[in-house]
């Protein structure tokens, strides 16, 4: 077995700005400096310190150079510094870049983040008549824009649908499981209300098939995380969560590619992932599985290897998904009841494991062993998807 | 067919590799690309070949659809992104394959939206938004 950068590297500090609809007068600047902060300052380090950094600058980018512009933002000069573009999968795409620069030695603590800006001052959609300005939008625009993605997942669902059968009232549980986990986390943006199968089921379709409890609320956020040499990270405050393995699965750039719509390309990823750390999904004990709609995480559970493809139906019927549950998932309330700020959202899932790892998620801690925990990433339309495994050294 | 003013939903920019398409268009004849080198056939327009195993550069030629083929997804929105689309709602967003295996964005229209099922057969309905641009519309064939 070749040489990997399996356990070189663990996250060691995390920060996180709770999810809210707005957040007036902030720009993405100044909530990625504030997450940043809190990281850094987690893993008892100093600004000096950080030596690499990866920031990304959300899906709305105003130019090139965004280290550079947040170096000096903040007061921090790494000697490492890039980017990553990948969307949705950002955050857990990170972790395996901040492990893999570790292990090469270009630097050791490197700081991972980025943020979403929603001022409220303006209105959410846009107004006006847009051009269509690539040879994608060109051809699927013109036909009626979805509000963000919601129209892609909508269409995959409604093929999942005739393929296999799961309609929202199944549909609906992984909803209910994710909320009743936000409902024990004060940071989680719908903490205070529960929901259940028949809220679900009579919320209103917003691209049908898929109900408006089923999709994932945008929100104003930011997620930051601090990576580390292994053999720095065990004397450090922190229990770390080691890097075991990951990958990023690419398919596609638009939903009209060749290829069944309903396979995710997280199974590619996964497979790789699993053969690096030396795991198969059933020594997985809790999953952060990205979840902007109920589907991604249906079709997500199936090509990862929890449950043979067109199952997750029933599946997550059978099973239960709260943080006390046997098949604890999204244990803070997953994106979809925990709030999406953009790319934040799919890297707070990645703090979140790395809480559960360090028995350090108060109400919501998974009260059964966190050794190994799952997570994914997902950007565009099951287009670039990232697995990615974290360990505490029980599970080394 | 409303002027380019008057009509306010988006409208396609055509480039310099989508030209044919939109030129064909215009006198409602549906096409593609098939590379010459591998004969892989694609959607939407480019210079290069995306066939698995081909580095073709320029070898993509234009070629006429019968028109034909099935709903592969479909969603009803009810939801629209652009305020003029509101006028619309309830509509069909779907993605068609054509007989030919090529695949494309859409509306199904002059049907029920509830009606629209996944493996529908359905021909290509023109819609002349303006005097430059017709946009490939779908659908029931008609039996």
């Amino acid at each position: 077995m070749k040489d990997t950068m399996r356990g070189a590297a663990a996250i060691v500090g995390i920060g996180e700005l709770k999810p809210e609809r707005t957040r007036p007068g902030r720009d993405a600047m100044s909530l990625l400096a504030e997450a940043a902060y809190l990281a850094i300052q987690d893993a008892g380090l100093t600004k000096a310190d950080i030596d690499g950094m990866i920031l990304e600058e959300g899906m709305t980018p105003t130019g090139s150079g965004y280290n550079t512009k947040m170096g000096e933002y903040m007061g921090i000069f790494p000697t490492f510094a890039t980017g990553c573009d990948a969307q949705g999968a950002a955050g857990v795409t990170m972790a395996l870049q901040a492990a893999a620069y570790i292990n090469a030695g270009l630097c050791d603590y490197v700081l991972c983040g980025m943020s979403a800006a929603i001022d409220g001052s303006r209105p959410r959609r846009p107004a006006g008549p847009g051009h269509t300005d690539t040879a994608t939008s060109e051809f699927a625009v013109p036909f009626g824009p979805t509000v963000g993605a919601n129209g892609w997942y909508a269409m995959i669902a409604k093929r999942y649908e005739k393929l296999y059968g799961a309609t929202v009232e199944k549909r609906a549980k992984i909803s209910v499981d994710l909320r009743y986990n936000a409902n024990h986390n004060p940071m989680a943006i719908w903490h205070d209300v529960p929901i259940t199968v028949d809220d679900v089921v009579k919320s209103r379709i917003v691209a049908d098939p898929l109900h408006l409890l089923e999709c994932v609320m945008p929100c104003a956020g930011a997620c930051a995380f601090i990576v580390t040499r292994a053999d720095i990270a065990r004397g450090m405050r922190h229990k770390p969560a080691y890097v075991l393995g990951g990958a990023n699965g690419v398919s596609r750039g638009n939903l009209t590619h060749v290829g069944e719509i309903t396979i995710s390309p997280v199974g590619r990823a996964a497979r790789k992932a699993f053969a690096m750390a030396g795991y198969g999904p059933s020594d997985v004990q809790v999953m952060e599985i990205y979840d902007s709609f109920t589907i991604t995480v249906m079709c997500e559970l199936e090509e990862s290897g929890f449950c043979p493809k067109g199952t997750a139906g029933d599946w997550v019927q059978d099973h239960d998904l709260t943080f006390k549950g046997d098949k604890p998932l999204n244990t803070h309330g997953g994106q979809l009841s925990y709030g999406q700020a953009s790319t934040a959202g799919g890297c707070a899932q990645v703090t979140e494991a790395v809480r559960q790892i360090r028995r350090d998620a108060g109400e919501h801690q998974v009260p059964g062993p966190t050794d190994l925990i799952y997570v994914t990433g997902s950007g565009g339309t099951f287009s670039q998807q990232s697995a990615l495994l974290l360990a505490s050294d029980a599970a080394l | 067919m409303a002027t380019t003013s008057e009509y306010k939903k988006p409208l396609p920019t055509p480039s310099h590799v989508s030209r044919p398409f939109w030129d064909a268009a215009k006198e409602h004849r549906l096409t593609y690309q098939r590379c010459t080198a591998c004969g892989t056939r694609v959607f939407y327009p480019r210079d290069i070949c995306p066939g698995p195993e081909c580095f073709g550069v320029g070898t993509l030629e234009w070629v006429e659809s019968s028109g034909k083929g099935w709903v592969y997804a479909c969603s009803i929105s009810y939801q629209p992104a652009h305020p003029s689309f509101a006028e619309d709602v309830p509509y069909v967003l779907a993605i068609i394959e054509l007989d030919e295996g090529v695949r494309m964005h859409t509306n199904v229209v002059g049907i029920d939206p509830k009606e629209v099922a996944i493996g529908m057969r359905v021909e290509v309905a023109w819609d002349d938004v303006t005097p430059e641009i017709s946009l490939p519309k779908f659908r029931p064939i008609q039996k």
